[in-house]
């Protein structure tokens, strides 16, 4: 069963990367607009830091590890979970998510896996760098066990991420226009530009709660940015990790009902 | 086409594009909802003024300039590149040619006929500023600090149109020019005022920035909402924006009309 799986995973891997091949331009044009849309992450950076050393027990460059992960998070976003997803909504518009659930693997599964593009692997990089650049600022490195923390950290990120996304694509199911609701999703994911703490000061900190447990964005670049300093309590890193495989289990349980209400467009 | 048929034919295309933008209102609420970032600048700005202002911005002044930044994008905001590029891509784009009216005429009306839908989301917001700071703070205190604020909206909007329809036509010469739009979106950002005011900026980054057309798109029509200009300078500024509006129109009617000669539709 699993090994199955990974060989249908493998096929569609494959399927997208030789499609990515076919435009290899694109790889100057990618690594160019990651880098500016980086660089407009870190303008208002400049700006704050440019007047004082730390906002809300951030220094610059702890702030910019926060960016880092952002960055990082983006291009998993944007490389593997958005082209596949947005496809579905697509489906579900055209009413061709019919040929998908006739298929002999779960659904999920097969609408998750159906596009990557790997050339959005460059904001990837674009993160490890400003990590360096961060570390280099704050004059020592990350220590061995918090960057294995952080890596810990990637997984359950990039899952609440997915799981995310799945609630979201899942309400295409009942509205039907939604090819905009990646564009909301992707500016709610705005906010985990900043460490959470920032958040704090409005409405006694309503927003920080919003963002830790009912839009965890915290979890997504906060938490593993702590990681990296080695200051994330370890009620944290557990805290993450439960509380981001109950996130998938709900989403998933979300899709199937969601599934159950579609009736083909054209029907 | 003549002025005369422009103006016969206004009416019926602000009653369609208005009814199209009300007929898929969710849709546009999703858009609305999506502009969010102003909010997520508002917050961050506020914890860093929270012991000290920066610059001549304290708490108070980043909830009303933010606020207004979130009103002003309602009212300027354009997407005309993205439509021109899906119809050079489709090919419908040579339907549109056939009409007697030029497409652009479409284009616009189809983005002022939005307006009313935008207003109901702007006003609220505007008030809710006078609300959180007061009303000298929030909005326009004089009969002519509103007039040159409408000024400004409908400058900042002509600028936002036309290098929409400039990047838009360019899609006539390259296969697709997202990548075009989304560099100018950056450079929006990072100099437009939208992600911090102008002013914060230090004097050599900001001559620059004030040669350039993004701080009359978005910057300029917020300081005058929050009343941070007075006469001489605010009329320094629109001189400078209409200059923006008159070059930027030229550009881009220039580049519209030599690309579509060059238009045979895809698959046509």
């Amino acid at each position: 069963m699993v090994r199955r799986y990974l060989r249908l995973l493998g096929v569609q891997l494959k399927a997208s990367t030789l499609q990515a091949l076919q435009y290899r331009a694109d790889f100057f044009t990618e690594g160019f607009t990651s880098l500016c849309w980086t660089f407009t992450a870190l303008a208002p950076l400049f700006v704050v830091y440019g007047g004082r050393p730390e906002v809300e027990g951030w220094s610059f460059g702890e702030a910019l590890l926060v960016v880092g992960w952002f960055t990082l998070l983006q291009g998993v976003l944007e490389g593997a979970i958005n082209p596949s997803l947005t496809g579905v909504v697509e489906h579900i518009r055209k009413g061709t998510l019919d040929f998908v659930l006739l298929k002999p693997a779960d659904a999920q599964f097969l609408v998750s896996t159906q596009r990557f593009l790997p050339w959005r692997a460059f904001n990837v990089l674009t993160g490890v760098g400003l990590f360096v650049y961060a570390f280099g600022l704050l004059g020592h490195g990350p220590s061995p066990l918090g960057l294995l923390t952080s890596l810990v950290l990637l997984c359950t990120s990039t899952l609440l991420l997915y799981s995310l996304w799945i609630l979201t694509v899942s309400a295409a199911f009942f509205v039907v226009r939604v090819d905009n609701l990646t564009y909301l999703f992707s500016s709610i994911f705005d906010f985990a530009r900043w460490p959470s703490t920032v958040f704090k000061g409005v409405g006694r900190g309503a927003l920080t709660l919003v963002f830790t447990y009912v839009i965890p964005l915290a979890l997504m670049t906060t938490f593993p940015a702590e990681a990296m300093l080695g200051r994330l309590p370890v009620t944290s890193l557990v805290g993450a990790v439960v509380g981001s495989v109950v996130f998938a289990w709900v989403a998933r349980r979300v899709w199937i009902r969601s599934i159950g209400h579609y009736t083909s467009a054209s029907s | 086409m003549s002025v005369r048929g422009v103006i016969r034919a206004m009416p019926t295309m602000l009653r369609v594009g208005f009814a199209e933008s009300v007929a898929y209102r969710a849709e546009m609420l999703v858009w609305v909802l999506s502009t969010t970032m102003p909010l997520v600048n508002m917050v961050l700005w506020m914890a860093v003024a929270k012991h000290a202002p920066v610059g001549k911005y304290g708490q108070v002044d980043f909830v009303s300039y933010f606020l207004a930044t979130f009103a002003v994008r309602q009212l300027t905001s354009a997407w005309a590149a993205w439509i021109i590029n899906w119809e050079v891509k489709q090919g419908t784009l040579a339907m549109r040619l056939l009409r007697p009216i030029s497409p652009l005429w479409a284009y616009a009306f189809d983005n002022i006929a939005g307006f009313p839908l935008r207003l109901v989301v702007a006003v609220p917001v505007m008030v809710l500023s006078v609300v959180l700071v007061g009303a000298d703070k929030a909005v326009p205190q004089h009969a002519w600090q509103w007039g040159l604020f409408l000024i400004a909206v409908l400058g900042g909007w002509a600028i936002t149109f036309f290098a929409n329809v400039a990047m838009g036509a360019l899609s006539l010469f390259m296969d697709s020019s997202q990548k075009t739009m989304e560099v100018w979106m950056v450079l929006f950002f990072v100099c437009s005022g939208y992600m911090y005011p102008v002013e914060l900026l230090p004097d050599g980054l900001r001559s620059v920035i004030n040669w350039l057309p993004f701080r009359y798109q978005m910057g300029l029509p917020v300081e005058l909402m929050t009343g941070a200009h007075d006469l001489p300078t605010a009329l320094g500024l629109l001189a400078r924006q209409w200059a923006w509006v008159l070059g930027m129109g030229t550009l881009a009617l220039g580049i519209w009309k030599y690309g579509v000669r060059r238009f045979a539709a895809f698959g046509g």
